[in-house]
């Protein structure tokens, strides 16, 4: 863990010398008189007159501090905007990620149960189209007939503006309402992949020796697989479950777009595009922290569901 | 409104493709229509539109980009705004008296104007507002065209003086600018100051609430000075996508927004949406071009300009890329207005006299490639356009065609927003490009066209520079006559036009849709943003 | 039978990738018009598929069918070429990781895991948007970001291959460990390889289209397909034609990628095989 921090402080230090001539002359209008104050604002924000170890030693304590500086679109705290926008992202990617496992575990076990049935095949067939889609034309797919066409759910956003005048509980169903397509559109590859690795996972843990002893045994085909191998299957799954959230992040720059969905991706693709370079180097940390806390749960969820692992 | 303003902010408008229609959300009392109608109108409702980006700063002299400065205009008022025929006239001012040489200003205020909180509103906010635009360290982007202010003199708390250095004869449009409260943002940095998501103004509504990247309210503000505005509530919704936008428009979840030429004559005229829709158009306040970088050798000799100018066929590109939702420009100043040389021939579509000026000029196909050549150097050229702005590509793409049938290869590039300022345009990094002005009320143009304007980040990017010119805008914004000054205009309109440093291309129609709901909208040369307040919608029609 | 199962998959998709090369091969014979032409006139414009328009026209009056054909140079050379150059750094960072061990592949190692910490459509765009996007950007930048998991996979083998007789041997025979490293393990390393490359290239056909989507992609007005898809967003309630089949050709191409790929991985990974 602390050598990926250290490395990724690096990374980052090294990104943002590598960025087109001289960072800090950036500037957003057509006008002098702001670029001077943007200059003089980012050589102090981040020492970069300084002698580079020392520059490193200020970019580090950013980073533990969590301080970004201001960001030089607005002159907002980087990290006010995006904490502002993190709760949305949050919501969006984690029960992604609890739609993908819920509907994806259990997927990829009968398939590997059933192998070769024609739920395997029909799922096998929704695997290859679901990893082959373009996933903002799936989404704005799903916009025109589900949103516009059908009128089920709404268009875009996560709220209408009229939403404080709810009860509580209407505003949970109505945030439930908005949720669902954008929902389905995220997890839509994630729901391919896991299922597949489930299955080949499941797969594997089915022809393991023990598992045909218990077969041999006598033991009902239902308690061999559900007790002994999707224990197994399980474990190596959980390991994915770090690695499956920089993608879901990375979705999040195109899915927030589209649906209007006020989160950080979108914050780090404007930041981008404007050479808000501040915003920019916030969103790159703050989405690389959640990956490391993404992997960090599932050392822990692995080390609660195999006590023989220990963390080494 | 304020020209420099204007013009920098254009590239953000046209960037957007969103029309100053909000930009210059100027208010009127009383319109005709419903008088006619018999109508009473009363308050309720809300108004519900749509912007690709949220709003940045809430500051008037500091928001430089659309979205900000529409809800900059519902919240604050100006000693000056423009009526619905875009002469001036006074807002926070009740009157004005201008000295003989045009030096001194005095303006005398409305006694019955209230800050949203209470506060009364006196000469000191005013020259508060004005010091801080004109402080370096407030950095706002306007601040050269307040340069020329020698001193403020507060009179009364009703009465203020301005002096200028020189007379300035755009002066009382550029005075129109929001003012900020004193009693508030004394002591405080501008830059980080609560105001600026916060803010409280005199305007016609208050702001109410901002959630980032969602949507900001807007409540009316019962004590306008002028009247209660009727709709009670203003909201703008955060849609990136055009598309989507639209589809919301359509599903009624937003009741306007700028349709793009293909959706107003197409998708518009079916029952669906002319029952609940009007839609308006009239010419915008901003055209289209290509510019030349004029340090480039390739665009040194002016013939190649003129022959570039003569095979670029502007009526194609407006039928191709506006469906014929535009007009030919031929010049840098508003079309309609007394300053627009209607007599500039301009360059109608000819592509044999392009042939005979680009041979005068030296450029022939000597090897028989297909492309034309000189001294051995072939006719290539990049054409540079920022990212996202479908109309600029499509330009782009149907010029590289009508370019190839003279024998000339032009390669597009589209470049994100903030790149192409600072890495081409500001380094004058480019041949060739397109862009949009916004062509201000005033005519003043030294910010564009004006020789000390091209240094390294003025807006005269592609470097042209022409005696005669520079010594007419100067003698243009400090003549006070109008007769006079429609005659200095007309000729700079003449000069430029022969010299071709762009080629116009055309003033697009402003294309806005508002539900049917909305009663009172009185489309004027100044769009229909301009009467806002008087916008009602009757009781059995309401929606929020 | 299973193997058969198998062969069909591999022959399915190698059969519609093969299908796709000729197209952007032999696109010239197979479309006698221009991808680029133009044509303004009020019935040519945004035409529903017809005999003549068999995918319909665009805003610009473009043949869609023919901007696809051409697209498929595009697309597809900026997948082949991306996962040429994530093969290149990916194997090579591997096998020195793997070969060597010690300091080496500790450094490499964390490499990997920073790679496939920080969201790689991140790292894209920041690149493209101060590089500035060009097809060549494109491939080289996609390409710079995903061999971190090639790299894995390689040191994996490399880690159980080097303990291999056949390779002492040629240690003790004096082989340089070059030669070692390329003659004698990579060929015997390359089998998951394969699979990981293939599946790369139908990733980064998505990954180009997406791009196109954020305004970052190849420029107009090239046909690739990301690019028709996007032109057609402007169009997503009424010229359905314009997003429905650059869509079709994304998806069918990168399927057959990933069938070809899945395929590989069932004969060549003993562990799927009952």
């Amino acid at each position: 863990m602390i050598p990926m921090l250290i490395g990724i402080s690096l990374v980052t230090l090294i990104i943002m010398h590598l960025a087109p001539g001289d960072p800090t002359s950036i500037r957003y209008g057509l006008n002098p008189e702001v670029s001077q104050s943007a200059r003089a604002k980012l050589v102090q924000l981040y020492g970069l007159d300084k002698p580079i170890l020392t520059q490193y030693v200020m970019w580090l304590k950013r980073i533990l501090t969590l301080d970004f500086g201001r960001s030089l679109l607005d002159d907002r705290p980087v990290i006010t905007k995006i904490m502002e926008r993190l709760p949305a992202t949050l919501l969006l990617n984690i029960l992604s990620l609890i739609l993908i496992f819920g509907i994806a575990l259990p997927i990829g076990v009968t398939a590997a149960v059933k192998y070769d049935s024609v739920f395997d095949k029909v799922t096998t067939i929704f695997v290859f189209i679901g990893f082959a889609t373009p996933t903002f034309w799936f989404a704005l797919m799903l916009i025109m007939l589900f949103g516009f066409q059908l009128g089920w759910f709404p268009i875009s956003g996560m709220r209408p503006w009229y939403v404080e005048y709810y009860s509580l509980g209407g505003q949970i169903k109505d945030l439930v309402w908005h949720l669902i397509l954008p929902l389905v559109a995220t997890s839509f590859g994630g729901l391919a992949g896991i299922s597949r690795y489930a299955k080949s996972s499941m797969l594997e843990a089915i022809r393991q020796d023990y598992i045909r002893t218990a077969r041999s045994k006598g033991l009902k085909e239902r308690r061999v697989i559900y007790r002994h191998a999707l224990k197994n299957a399980v474990l190596p799954l959980i390991t994915i479950l770090g690695f499956i959230l920089p993608s879901l992040i990375g979705g999040s720059f195109i899915f927030e777009t589209i649906f209007a969905w006020p989160g950080m991706g979108r914050l780090g693709y404007e930041a981008i595009m404007n050479y808000d370079y501040t915003t920019v180097m916030g969103v790159g940390i703050i989405s690389t922290l959640l990956t490391l806390v993404g992997i960090l749960i599932s050392d822990i969820a692995y080390a609660v569901v195999d006590p023989r692992i220990r963390y080494k | 409104m304020i020209h420099k303003k204007r013009n920098k902010k254009s590239l953000f408008l046209f960037s957007k493709l969103i029309p100053l229609l909000f930009a210059v959300l100027i208010l009127y009392p009383q319109s005709p229509v419903f008088a006619q109608k018999n109508l009473q109108p009363s308050s309720g409702d809300a108004f519900v539109t749509a912007e690709i980006g949220d709003a940045r700063i809430l500051i008037p002299f500091l928001a430089d980009d659309s979205a900000s400065s529409g809800l900059c205009g519902l919240i604050f008022n100006g000693l000056t705004k423009l009526d619905r025929d875009l002469d001036i006239v006074g807002d926070a001012a009740e009157r004005w008296e201008v000295s003989e040489d045009g030096l001194v200003i005095t303006f005398y205020l409305r006694k019955n104007i209230k800050w949203h909180d209470g506060y009364p509103f006196t000469s000191q906010d005013i020259k508060f507002t004005y010091d801080l635009i004109r402080d370096p360290q407030n950095g706002c982007p306007y601040i050269s065209s307040y340069a020329d202010i020698e001193k403020m003199d507060i009179l009364d708390d009703y009465t203020i003086r301005f002096k200028y250095k020189k007379p300035y004869a755009p002066a009382l449009l550029k005075l129109g600018m929001g003012i900020v409260p004193k009693h508030i943002l004394q002591g405080q940095d501008m830059r980080t100051s609560d105001f600026k998501r916060n803010p409280i103004g005199t305007g016609p509504y208050k702001f109410k609430k901002w959630k980032t990247d969602e949507y900001t309210v807007l409540e009316a503000n019962e004590e306008y000075f002028e009247h209660a505005p009727y709709i009670q509530r203003h909201i703008t919704r955060i849609i990136p996508n055009q598309a989507i936008q639209f589809l919301e428009l359509v599903a009624g979840s937003v009741d306007s927004m700028t349709l793009t030429p293909y959706q107003y004559i197409y998708r518009t005229s079916g029952p669906r949406f002319t029952k609940s829709f009007n839609k308006y158009s009239y010419l915008s306040h901003a055209y289209t071009y290509i510019g030349y970088n004029l340090e480039d050798p390739l665009f040194k000799d002016r013939r190649v300009r003129q022959a570039l100018s003569y095979a670029i066929d502007k009526k194609e590109i407006i039928d191709g890329v506006l469906l014929g939702l535009g007009e030919i420009c031929s010049g840098p100043f508003l079309k309609g207005t007394r300053f627009y040389n209607e007599e500039a021939e301009g360059y109608p579509y000819d592509i044999e006299k392009a042939k005979t000026l680009l041979g005068e000029a030296g450029w022939s196909d000597h090897d028989g490639d297909g492309i034309l050549d000189k001294d051995g150097i072939p006719f290539k050229f990049k054409l540079i356009t920022n990212q996202g702005n479908k109309a600029r590509q499509d330009i782009a793409t149907i010029a590289q065609r009508q370019l190839s049938r003279l024998g000339i290869k032009v390669e597009i590039q589209t470049i994100a927003w903030a790149a192409f300022l600072n890495e081409f345009i500001d380094k004058k990094k480019f041949q060739a490009v397109i862009l949009g002005w916004t062509t201000p009320q005033d005519p003043d143009c030294y910010s564009v066209w004006h020789s000390e304007a091209a240094q390294e980040g003025g807006l005269n990017f592609i470097s042209y520079k022409n005696k005669e010119v520079d010594e007419l805008i100067v003698k243009g914004n400090t003549t006070f006559d109008v007769e006079k000054r429609e005659a200095i205009y007309k000729k700079i309109h003449k000069i430029i036009s022969v010299d071709a440093p762009y080629t116009f291309l055309y003033f697009p129609y402003a294309t806005p849709a508002v539900s049917k709901r909305f009663r009172g909208i009185d489309p004027a040369p100044a769009g229909i943003g301009y009467n806002f307040i008087d916008w009602h919608v009757s009781p059995d029609e309401r929606k929020y | 039978m299973r193997l058969v199962f198998k062969q069909k998959k591999i022959i399915f998709g190698l059969g519609l990738i093969i299908i796709m090369i000729a197209l952007a091969i032999f696109a010239k014979f197979i479309c006698p018009q221009d991808p680029y032409q133009i044509n303004l006139g009020e019935h040519e414009k945004l035409q529903p598929p017809s005999f003549e328009h068999f995918f319909g026209t665009d805003d610009l009056g473009r043949d869609v069918f023919t901007r696809i054909v051409y697209g498929a140079r595009i697309s597809i050379s900026v997948g082949f070429i991306a996962v040429l150059i994530s093969l290149l750094i990916g194997v090579l960072l591997g096998a020195v990781s793997g070969y060597y061990g010690g300091k080496a592949d500790w450094l490499i190692m964390r490499l990997v895991e920073i790679m496939l910490c920080i969201p790689t459509i991140f790292l894209i765009l920041m690149a493209l948007a101060f590089l500035g996007p060009s097809i060549r950007n494109v491939m080289i930048i996609i390409g710079l970001t995903s061999w971190a998991g090639l790299a894995r996979l390689v040191r994996a083998e490399f880690l159980t291959l080097r303990e291999r007789d056949y390779v002492l041997a040629a240690k003790i025979l004096g082989a340089s460990d070059a030669r070692i490293i390329f003659r004698h393990i990579l060929p015997n390393a390359l089998s998951p390889v394969w699979v990981n490359a293939t599946l790369g290239v139908g990733g980064a056909i998505l990954i180009e289209a997406a791009l196109s989507f954020l305004g970052l992609g190849v420029q107009i007005p090239t046909p690739s397909w990301g690019n028709i898809l996007t032109d057609g967003i402007y169009y997503v309630d009424s010229a359905w034609w314009l997003m429905i089949f650059p869509g079709l050709f994304i998806l069918t191409t990168v399927l057959s990628f990933n069938l070809v790929g899945e395929g590989l991985r069932d004969v060549l990974d003993p562990r799927l095989r009952k």
